[in-house]
């Protein structure tokens, strides 16, 4: 592997889920925190392993349905009172439970969209490049590989330090990845 | 502790001998193999329906809507019963995508992603009828409130403005949903194939999704939303479709009940589809392992429920028709059992009420055959009780003066079989190019998912038996 000037990080490989969670746990423990665990599925008590902090992500779905609560509401009441004040089959121009349904729509819609977008945003996808994928192994990663990858961005790395410490908690096979 | 109970484990929801990697193998390998004949001869005829559907279509729009049997006083006939027939079954892929993953029922994973394609192809076949049926086409984006020239505005009073909005949030909606489930299957698919092209083409649409825990954190959230976002959306939508009639004040359309007795419908016809189609893939891909008897046994109780939910309707319109003691009412009821569209009246009662009995024996639930017997009587009877809410009640209302009868063209039944071909357009490129089942989530119903499989082999066989 040729590790030119700095690397992106060291990547391990584990058996199974449990010893990829033990893993996680060591190293959330050593005090790591540039790092990540690489599944093909999402493993049931992998966050708290890996200590991160609850998603935010149904904030932005919140304001996002928010968004479209209030514009539901005004643009039907702008077009049916304001824009446009119109009499049809003797209705009231602000009929609001004649509102909801629509109001309910945009609800659901801008909070779907806040959910995809923000899926993505939070996720920092589509993201063109990963050094990541510099690796052959990583492949496994959607098939049926266990991976954890500590990132030379962590303060605390060291390459030696890294690998020989991956290795002791029980990776079956560890490699240098190049930026 | 005595113990009088004992856990009745439930039966494994992947069958033979599977690993992560066979699981990843036996669907990822369906894209990458050489096309099947059967695929080119079904794409085919499938071109060919559609074709004939895009000629009808056009000749409608040229020559206009005389060209469909609809008439006074009948100006509501294929056009809206395939409309609410087609939006009908795509509500079973929502239900089990979203419905049954918020009740966390592990054996939706093999069936998902197909059927939430069939979802939005079916969503597709749908929208198109009130698209065209509106006659001058080129002015539909009047449904839509958008600024223009004449400083109109749609009519926010008119549930058929709102079923513009809930049939298009849920167009929209259940493809951000199919998508975010696709993404790590399409991530899988990228690192499998072996063509540049291929890898250039799944990699794109994978977003360069790693599998990372910190993605599989957000993913998480946002397919718990998106579902919980779909849930109240699908019972939505097709009780705004039920508005159509229920707002009105026909006779026959203008009761309560029919949100409720359209949801159940809608879940009904759609399970039947999925297994309709299911039954067929299953064999052809040989999916046998992830698609199982067990799967079709549980979407069959549903078929059973959802079928004697849709019975009780029939029963509760008469009773508060003749409860409700209005003139029009018991008529509109009684002419529709026993008046000029019995016939189809009765094809309905038997194809959803007598039909889905069937259920109730196990044995049958588990027979293959019958089930996808059944599973296209269901579609028929549906599409027949679609069809006998809209035209009997129009066809004879208030005024026996302006009765009439309404006979399809064959432009009629030449665009509702030519929307088929749409469906199966869509559907065959679907399960050509995109991993049909949900990898991913597959694997994580596995028991070697969960990593408490490993711990307890270390010492207990099984977590059940501490006593």
């Amino acid at each position: 592997m040729s590790t030119k000037d700095k690397p992106f990080g060291v990547l391990a490989e584990f058996d199974n889920p449990a010893d990829l969670m033990d893993a996680a746990a060591a190293v959330n423990k050593a005090g790591y925190k540039h790092f990540d665990t690489y599944s093909p599925f999402p493993i049931h008590g992998m966050d708290d392993a890996m200590g991160l902090k609850p998603s935010r992500l149904g904030w932005i779905v919140l304001a996002h349905g928010i968004i479209g609560l209030l514009g539901g509401i005004a643009l039907q009441v702008w077009s049916m009172d304001l824009a446009y004040p119109h009499i049809i089959s003797g209705k009231p121009n602000l009929n609001f439970p004649a509102f909801v349904p629509v109001a309910f729509a945009l609800v659901i819609l801008l909070s779907a969209f806040g959910a995809f977008f923000g899926l993505f945003k939070m996720n920092r996808l589509p993201k063109l490049h990963n050094p990541l994928f510099n690796s052959d192994r990583i492949t496994k990663a959607t098939d049926d590989g266990f991976f954890i990858c500590i990132e030379a961005a962590d303060p605390i790395f060291s390459e030696k330090q890294v690998t020989a410490f991956l290795k002791e908690i029980g990776a079956t096979h560890t490699e240098t990845i190049p930026e | 502790m005595s113990q009088n109970t004992e856990t009745v484990p439930d039966n494994r929801l992947v069958k033979g001998d599977h690993d992560f990697a066979s699981i990843t193998k036996l669907i990822s390998d369906i894209p990458q193999e050489r096309t099947p004949l059967w695929w080119y001869i079904a794409f085919g005829v499938s071109n060919i329906v559609l074709a004939v559907m895009i000629a009808m279509v056009v000749w409608l729009v040229w020559e206009g809507i005389g060209v469909w049997g609809l008439n006074n006083p009948v100006g509501w006939g294929w056009d809206i019963t395939n409309f609410v027939w087609w939006v009908g079954i795509g509500h079973a892929g929502t239900l089990i995508s979203a419905i049954l993953f918020l009740f966390r029922q592990g054996w939706r994973t093999a069936i998902n992603r197909f059927a939430e394609a069939m979802t939005i192809f079916a969503v597709m076949c749908a929208g198109l009828f009130p698209a065209i049926h509106v006659g001058r086409l080129w002015t539909i984006y009047w449904i839509f409130p958008l600024p223009n020239s004449m400083q109109l505005w749609p009519n926010f009073n008119s549930p058929l403005l709102w079923d513009v909005f809930a049939v298009f949030t849920y167009l929209v909606v259940s493809t951000l949903f199919w998508y975010v489930g696709l993404v790590p299957d399409l991530a899988t698919m990228r690192d499998k194939v072996k063509g540049r092209i291929s890898k250039l083409v799944y990699g794109t649409f994978a977003l360069g999704w790693t599998g990372g825990n910190r993605q599989w954190q957000h993913y998480e959230k946002a397919y718990m939303i998106l579902a919980g976002l779909a849930t109240p959306l699908v019972l939505s939508v097709h009780t705004i479709v039920s508005f159509d009639f229920a707002v009105s004040i026909i006779p026959g359309w203008h009761t309560t009940i029919f949100p409720p007795y359209f949801v159940a419908g809608a879940v009904f016809s759609g399970f039947a589809m999925v297994l309709s189609l299911m039954i067929i893939t299953r064999k052809l891909y040989g999916l046998e392992d992830i698609m199982t008897v067990d799967h079709i046994e549980k979407m069959n109780i549903i078929i059973l429920v959802t079928g004697n939910m849709v019975g009780f309707a029939y029963v509760m319109e008469f009773f508060i028709a003749w409860y409700g003691g209005v003139e029009y009412e018991k008529f509109a009821f009684i002419n529709r059992a026993f008046g000029p569209y019995a016939w189809a009246y009765w094809i309905m009662v038997t194809c959803n009420v007598v039909a889905p009995q069937f259920f109730w024996v196990k044995k049958f639930r588990r027979s293959i055959a019958l089930t996808f017997a059944l599973s296209i009587v269901i579609n028929i009877g549906m599409w027949f009780e679609r069809f006998v809410i809209t035209v009997t009640s129009l066809a004879q209302d208030f005024l026996p003066s302006s009765w009439g009868y309404f006979s399809p063209t064959y432009v009629d039944v030449l665009t509702y079989v030519g929307t088929f071909g749409l469906f199966f357009t869509c559907f065959l490129l679907f399960l050509r190019f995109l991993p049909m089942v949900a990898i991913a989530e597959v694997k994580g119903v596995m028991p070697q998912a969960d990593p408490a499989y490993y711990r307890s082999q270390n010492g207990n066989t099984k977590s059940t038996d501490d006593s």
